[in-house]
């Protein structure tokens, strides 16, 4: 099984290298890619000291969207399976992370979400957002006619079919939800499955007060886009699988 | 203006707007022909002063245009085209400016990924 784990990291030189640490604990015959995603701090100088990990350097802050982006795209120019992606934080513990391979492993699902709310254990965010989330969930149940119960989670596992396939047009604002809309739409599995999450261990969320509204409408407005763009996809999809 | 005359007598603010129309088009065909704006940028902004011209030279227009959508005060038109013509433009610079965005993140990700390759065989 050939795995890259993905951890795409915004100034987070408090948590970064106890993360990386951690992480090759936890799987030592991984690769570990950390994009580092313009930050203003020591992530990059903290990275460039360590010649283990893979780092891809942005030269400017691209967002969440556009670091994934940016390891997904090395992903598919590599010959890996499987993609982990992990939070630079420490938000996602590793020894939880296995749990989502499994199920990409035996071939049942080609996303696999780390799901906070079906077992209600560990963190789960502040009430406000878990109203924003609980939200969003209903409008994504209606609209995309999916069952997830943590959309905004970025505790995922991926194939290579749904990595490459998520390249071609990738939503760059707010990836989470729209992520699992796409590959949806374009036939792939998706599986969910319980984790525990712990509260991040330094750095502040991407996502302040104020800008939590701001995020609120910008994703209801990727989502609609995208349900109208539903079709585009398609014809995606029938390249990748001719790829692959 | 007494009643009875032209009613479109050549006022100071006609011949300044003539002039100044006629500026700014031959601004824009300098900037072209300095290779300072792309030719596709620039013919709506051809397109926009030359309709400033038209409208300059024939006062006449902007009176019939505006009793035709049945607008009273006549200079109301003029706002109404300049707005127009503006959101256009506008609206044309957010599509330039995202497509540009696009392609600026993709240069920054195959930057990233072709300088991890360049470290990694050093």
């Amino acid at each position: 099984m050939k795995l890259l784990i993905l951890i795409p990291a915004y100034n987070e030189e408090e948590t970064i290298a106890d993360v990386i640490q951690e992480t090759q604990k936890s799987f030592p015959d991984a690769d570990i890619c950390v994009v580092n995603d313009g930050s203003d701090d020591r992530t990059g100088a903290i990275l460039k000291e360590n010649s283990d990990i893979i780092s891809l350097h942005l030269p400017f802050n691209m967002g969440i969207g556009g670091a994934l982006w940016t390891g997904f795209n090395y992903f598919c120019q590599k010959d890996y399976e499987f993609l982990l992606r992990l939070d630079s934080d420490g938000q996602h513990p590793p020894s939880e992370a296995a749990k989502l391979l499994e199920p990409l492993i035996r071939g049942e699902a080609d996303l696999v979400i780390g799901s906070r709310f079906i077992n209600r254990e560990g963190y789960l965010s502040s009430q406000l957002r878990r109203g924003g989330i609980r939200l969003l969930n209903l409008l994504t149940t209606i609209i995309m006619k999916n069952q997830i119960t943590d959309n905004t989670s970025g505790f995922r596992a991926y194939s290579r079919k749904a990595v490459c396939l998520l390249t071609e047009d990738y939503p760059f604002d707010y990836p989470e939800p729209i992520e699992v809309y796409l590959l949806n739409r374009n036939g792939l599995h998706i599986k969910e499955i319980p984790i525990k999450m712990t509260d991040r261990k330094g750095g502040v969320s991407s996502i302040n007060l104020l800008r939590t509204y701001y995020y609120f409408i910008k994703v209801l407005l990727t989502i609609l886009v995208n349900f109208w763009n539903g079709g585009r996809n398609e014809s995606l999809s029938d390249r990748s699988h001719s790829d692959l | 203006m007494e009643e009875g005359m032209n009613p479109y007598p050549i006022g100071p603010i006609q011949i300044f707007s003539i002039i100044f129309s006629i500026f700014l088009l031959a601004l824009i065909v300098y900037l072209i022909r300095k290779k300072k704006v792309r030719e596709e940028y620039a013919i709506i902004w051809i397109a926009i002063f030359f309709m400033f011209l038209v409208l300059s030279v024939f006062r006449g227009l902007i009176d019939k245009f505006s009793s035709l959508l049945g607008i009273q005060y006549q200079p109301a038109a003029l706002f109404l085209i300049l707005f127009a013509c503006l959101f256009l433009l506008i609206f044309h610079f957010s599509i330039v400016i995202s497509d540009m965005k696009k392609k600026i993140n993709a240069l920054a990700m195959t930057v990233s990924i072709l300088e991890e390759r360049g470290t990694k065989r050093e």
